[in-house]
């Protein structure tokens, strides 16, 4: 029989605010251990906390981006368990009324075509802090607790389980991913755990819609490690039920090194978190004005403009997406694409030059000093013959190194092309006195040799030369000299 | 009058990682039946036209700007544990399995 997967992730995103979601703590990654922490987020008795305004804003953003539906009223609830990381005895998150629900978004299948995956949720919650158990400094039967990072505000978003491969997952998560930071709301750095991703995945038999006991997939710390943790899990599920057996429903932790997953020892009893409202906080009121003025201040999301993009400009989809796929990018490639008329040339030069810059400098895309109007003018010199594209490279690296205009770039590195006639006679002149041998055998008929002639120009301007120039007076000196 | 299980108990005592003799058992059985059946006095209210309270406070919500404030030094956020090391809180090994969900 043949079996389909039917994944759903949950993806937990930190968002980038200064301070913590109830305290004035701050958020920086990186800090030495319990340094950022105050008596609201250690879980002393009798203090209060209160709600930061930019989560519910960030929250409301996320929710808006992903066509969510914004809960005028939603609640925190404390989520009870015992675990050292989490001093209170409880996670505030939001259970029975979250912010945004009933979301979707658009992912890109392999072939090309778009597929939609629908959003159950997203609600805001606090992380917990950090256990450290494996390092050489921690003693055999025991922990350490850093809780820094409790406190830290998240939000979760919930997929319905509308993927049905890793790709699928993959993609999904890429999504997700580009819209965080698009938003400016999370840094989506998978490695330092600003994003992560759980998967609840099961199978069932190919055409059928019922859904096949689940397991739940953790502990995936790359892009690359949740598609292959599924891979792997599917795989597992498939041979248990082609041999006839029967899914356990269990939490599997994925070691990534080992490529392999691990089953959480079994829980003695399902957990019981018993959700109640918050009675320290009260709920998160998200007026119609408010939520306005979160939607005016989107900036102009990415499949919007991709859509403007593959309708206004003569690119391929391939581009378009390489090039949308950061907003700083994004925002710099449109930019440049308003000031020039070839778009395809601009695209070009930002997938080559501009990208290696920056890539090779380690900076960021507005850490460059070349600004999109800078590049249309260096384009312009190109386009109009006044330097070569080769040297046009040159240009762009001193102006995205020192922020000088285009032309004094040119001077400065004396690179304008050389398309005065009267200089290049004298180049052209000096070649045929110094290679007389190679003249008579062009004469002779060998028109091979024209490129040697050519080559030897070019290397007396220096590269400076106008190369269709050169070609042609050399043509005509040659022809000359024939008769 | 609310009907409180020998397995209720237990489940409860679990959940707040307490151990119980078997003769507090049966003393928080009977406390818990007397609260329980105190509190379901409510249920003879009509509630059917009355939204859920999910806080007794009649306040406007109140936001905090997201400004940050300094820490508690790392002395005085450590000075109550029973134990640290490496400016760490130490506890006894916990494993992940008894996790919650975060
Ligand atoms: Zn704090």
């Amino acid at each position: 029989m043949k079996f389909e997967p039917v994944i759903g992730l949950e993806v937990h995103a930190q968002l980038a605010t200064n301070s913590k979601i109830f305290c004035g703590c701050s958020t920086q990654f990186g800090a030495e251990p319990n340094t950022q922490t105050c008596p609201v987020c250690l879980g002393l008795p009798g203090v209060l906390p209160v709600l930061n305004e930019k989560v519910v804003e960030y929250a409301v953003r996320m929710g808006l981006a992903v066509n969510c539906e914004i809960r005028e009223k939603s609640i925190l609830a404390r989520k009870n368990y015992f675990y050292p990381d989490l001093p209170k005895g409880y996670q505030i998150s939001q259970y029975e009324e979250p912010i945004c629900e009933h979301g979707r978004v658009d992912i890109q299948l392999e072939n090309g075509e778009m597929k939609r995956i629908r959003l159950t949720r997203i609600h805001i919650e606090e992380d917990a802090g950090k256990s450290i158990h494996d390092e050489a400094f921690v003693g055999k039967n025991e922990s350490l607790v850093d809780v820094n990072r409790c406190g830290t505000p998240l939000i979760e978003i919930v997929s319905e389980p509308d993927m049905h491969s890793p790709q699928e997952a993959y993609q999904y998560l890429t999504k997700i991913r580009q819209m965080v930071r698009w938003l400016g709301i999370c840094d989506g750095n998978m490695e330092e755990g600003s994003l992560r991703c759980d998967a609840n995945i099961s199978l069932r038999p190919e055409g059928t819609t019922g859904l096949g006991v689940k397991t739940e997939l953790k502990n995936m710390n790359t892009f690359r490690g949740v598609e292959k943790a599924l891979a792997y899990e599917i795989e597992r599920q498939n041979e248990v039920l082609q041999s006839g057996g029967e899914i356990v429903q269990q939490t599997l932790l994925w070691d990534e090194a080992a490529e392999t997953a691990h089953s959480m020892r079994s829980k003695e009893e399902a957990h019981d978190y018993r959700y109640f409202p918050d009675p320290d906080l009260l709920p998160v009121i998200v007026e119609k004005e408010w939520k306005q003025s979160i939607a005016d201040s989107l900036p102009e999301l990415p499949d919007v403009r991709r859509t403007r993009w593959l309708s206004n400009y003569d690119i391929p989809v391939y581009d378009v997406d390489l090039l949308n796929s950061d907003k700083g990018l994004s925002d710099y490639t449109d930019k440049l694409f308003g000031v020039v008329n070839d778009s395809k040339t601009a695209a070009n030069w930002v997938m080559g030059d501009v990208l290696r810059f920056i890539n090779d400098q380690k900076i960021e895309i507005h850490d460059c000093k070349a600004t999109p109007d800078d590049l249309a003018k260096i384009i312009q010199l190109v386009e109009k013959d006044l330097i070569s594209r080769s040297s046009g490279k040159k240009v762009f690296e001193e102006v995205a190194h020192h922020g000088l205009d285009p032309k004094k770039a040119v001077e400065k590195l004396g690179l304008a092309q050389v398309s005065d006639s009267g200089a290049l006679d004298q180049y052209i002149e000096d070649v045929i006195q110094n290679h007389s041998d190679e003249v008579e055998k062009y004469l002779s008929g060998k028109d091979k040799v024209f490129g040697f002639l050519m080559g030897q120009v070019m290397q007396a301007s220096k590269g400076k030369a106008n190369p269709g120039m050169v070609n042609q007076l050399l043509r005509k000196r040659l022809e000359e000299l024939k008769s | 009058m609310a009907k409180i299980s020998d397995q209720d108990v237990e489940k409860i005592a679990q959940l707040a990682k307490l151990k119980i003799t078997e003769s507090e058992k049966e003393s928080y059985r009977s406390h818990l039946e007397e609260i329980v059946s105190y509190v379901e006095k409510l249920n003879e209210l009509d509630t059917d036209d009355v939204d859920p309270t999910f806080s007794v406070q009649q306040r406007k919500q109140v936001l905090r700007p997201d400004e940050t404030k300094p820490s508690l030094p790392r002395e005085d956020a450590l000075k109550n544990a029973p134990s640290q090391a490496n400016g760490f809180f130490r506890v006894p090994k916990i494993i992940s399995q008894d996790r919650g969900e975060s």
